[in-house]
């Protein structure tokens, strides 16, 4: 009788590099669901300040899409796809959910951040002749932003997190790859903590960066 | 300069104004006192035409302020306004502060900007402030830093909603010091006020609003001395004169 670790081969620098691409996935799937997620999100919460019908109307669907598990999410929109036409690889089902749910999320940090500048001050811009879109553009926007970047930072490293999540439909990101390891070689404790320090290594700089602009914008 | 025939105005079902007819011609400073509620602030809104009116005509230099193919932009660009809370711009410096205006609404290049905000700034008392944040001016300070953002679009008329209300009592003189000047300089002025000295000493004429119009306008020296309407000897009597 065959020993069973002939199935098994240990871990080696090729599972290294096959992990470190696998993180390049999670990096490039979360960085287009938090781009396009938050440009979508900002005029979101634009829409969510402008009206009280629309705040109560647009904010319950978003309301669904922050409430209902993302992986319940991601596993019936790739499953019912199909149905209303749509051929989606599981990168692109994925980082269609992962949009939604980011733009969901930003659009109510973007009305916290309109919100906080407030309607005197917005008066104030529009009684100097500035437009509407003036008046975002170089008052509302920076002053906003300024209020809630810290909150926005926190749903960026949510959704490169959340990621991890997209595994379940088969792209195969950080945590997939993880797996598929951990089955070959059975060390989950050495992959996992080689994925953990992946996975830190993708959010540091981000709050890095983020702590050095709020540094600057406060001096 | 600017004349005002039969406005009315409603928030809801709430009448605020309740046909106001007024003329400010050019070079006067007209101040406007009452009790809070009496939709003084309310007429400077539709004079700037942030809040839209439901009967009547507001007439700015020529310009039918709420007629529909008005450009309220550039309508704005000559009515400088200051309200009670200073609202500046806390992400620029005290200069950024009045030359953003003159740089994206009136197109000026940047360095014409800075130099119209430069000159503003030191008219009004600023000129060693120029590259501090707001956040480190006093309220009278920021106050003036407001007026120097309206003036810095060179308007023709000024509009002031309680400028002095929000600042500690220190601080007022130094806000009246600078709209005094205005006053002195020709600047045609609406001064919603609180401070009955000032609209005495300063106003060529009075405004006296009372429940949605105006019960009674008149020369200072007048209206305060002998006030006719018994609306305007209460409220007299119960502010400091």
């Amino acid at each position: 009788m065959e020993s069973a670790s002939t199935y098994f081969s240990g871990f080696n620098i090729n599972d290294l590099l096959y992990l470190g691409e696998a993180a390049l996935r999670t990096l490039w799937i979360s960085f287009w669901a938090i781009s396009i997620g938050s440009f979508i999100g900002i005029f979101l919460g634009l829409a969510l300040s402008i009206s009280r019908v629309i705040a109560y109307t647009l904010g319950a669907v978003l309301d669904v899409f922050r409430s209902v598990p993302l992986i319940i999410q991601l596993v019936l929109f790739f499953n019912f796809a199909p149905i209303i036409g749509l051929r989606l690889n599981p990168f692109e089902a994925g980082l269609i959910v992962l949009i939604v749910y980011t733009s969901a999320y930003v659009a109510n940090v973007a009305r916290g951040g309109i919100e906080a500048v407030g309607d005197p001050m917005r008066r104030a811009a529009r009684s100097l002749g500035m437009t509407y879109w003036q008046d975002l553009r170089y008052v509302v926007w920076p002053i906003g932003l300024r209020a809630v970047f810290p909150a926005w930072v926190g749903v960026a490293l949510g959704v490169l997190k959340d990621s991890a999540l997209v595994s379940i439909l088969g792209y195969i990101e950080l945590l997939k790859a993880s797996q598929i390891l951990m089955t070959r070689t059975q060390e989950a404790i050495l992959i996992l903590s080689i994925a953990g320090a992946f996975y830190f290594a993708l959010s540091y700089p981000i709050s890095y960066y983020a702590t050095r602009l709020e540094q600057r914008w406060s001096e | 300069m600017i004349k005002i025939t039969n406005l009315h105005k409603q928030y809801g079902e709430l009448e605020v104004l309740k046909g106001i007819d007024l003329d400010v011609p050019k070079g006067e400073v007209l101040s406007v006192i009452g009790s809070s509620g009496s939709g003084k602030s309310t007429l400077l809104y539709c004079i700037n035409g942030l809040e839209p009116i439901q009967k009547g005509q507001i007439i700015v230099d020529d310009i039918d302020v709420h007629a529909s193919d008005t450009n309220l932009n550039s309508v704005r660009q000559n009515m400088g306004m200051v309200f009670q809370q200073w609202n500046s711009f806390p992400h620029l410096t005290v200069l950024e502060n009045v030359a953003l205006a003159p740089k994206i609404v009136s197109k000026l290049s940047k360095k014409e900007a800075l130099e119209v905000a430069e000159k503003q700034l030191l008219h009004v008392g600023l000129g060693d402030k120029l590259t501090q944040y707001p956040s480190a001016l006093s309220g009278g300070q920021q106050q003036r830093l407001a007026i120097a953002r309206a003036l810095a679009m060179e308007p023709k008329c000024m509009l002031f909603d309680e400028a002095t209300s929000a600042l500690d009592p220190e601080l007022v003189g130094e806000v009246l010091d600078t709209i005094r000047l205005l006053a002195d300089e020709g600047m045609t002025m609406i001064c919603v006020t609180h401070e009955m000295g000032f609209a005495r000493e300063v106003s060529d004429r009075v405004a006296f609003f009372h429940e949605g119009k105006i019960e009674e306008i008149n020369q200072p020296e007048e209206l305060f001395g002998s006030a006719k309407s018994k609306y305007l000897q209460k409220f007299l009597s119960k502010v400091k004169t």
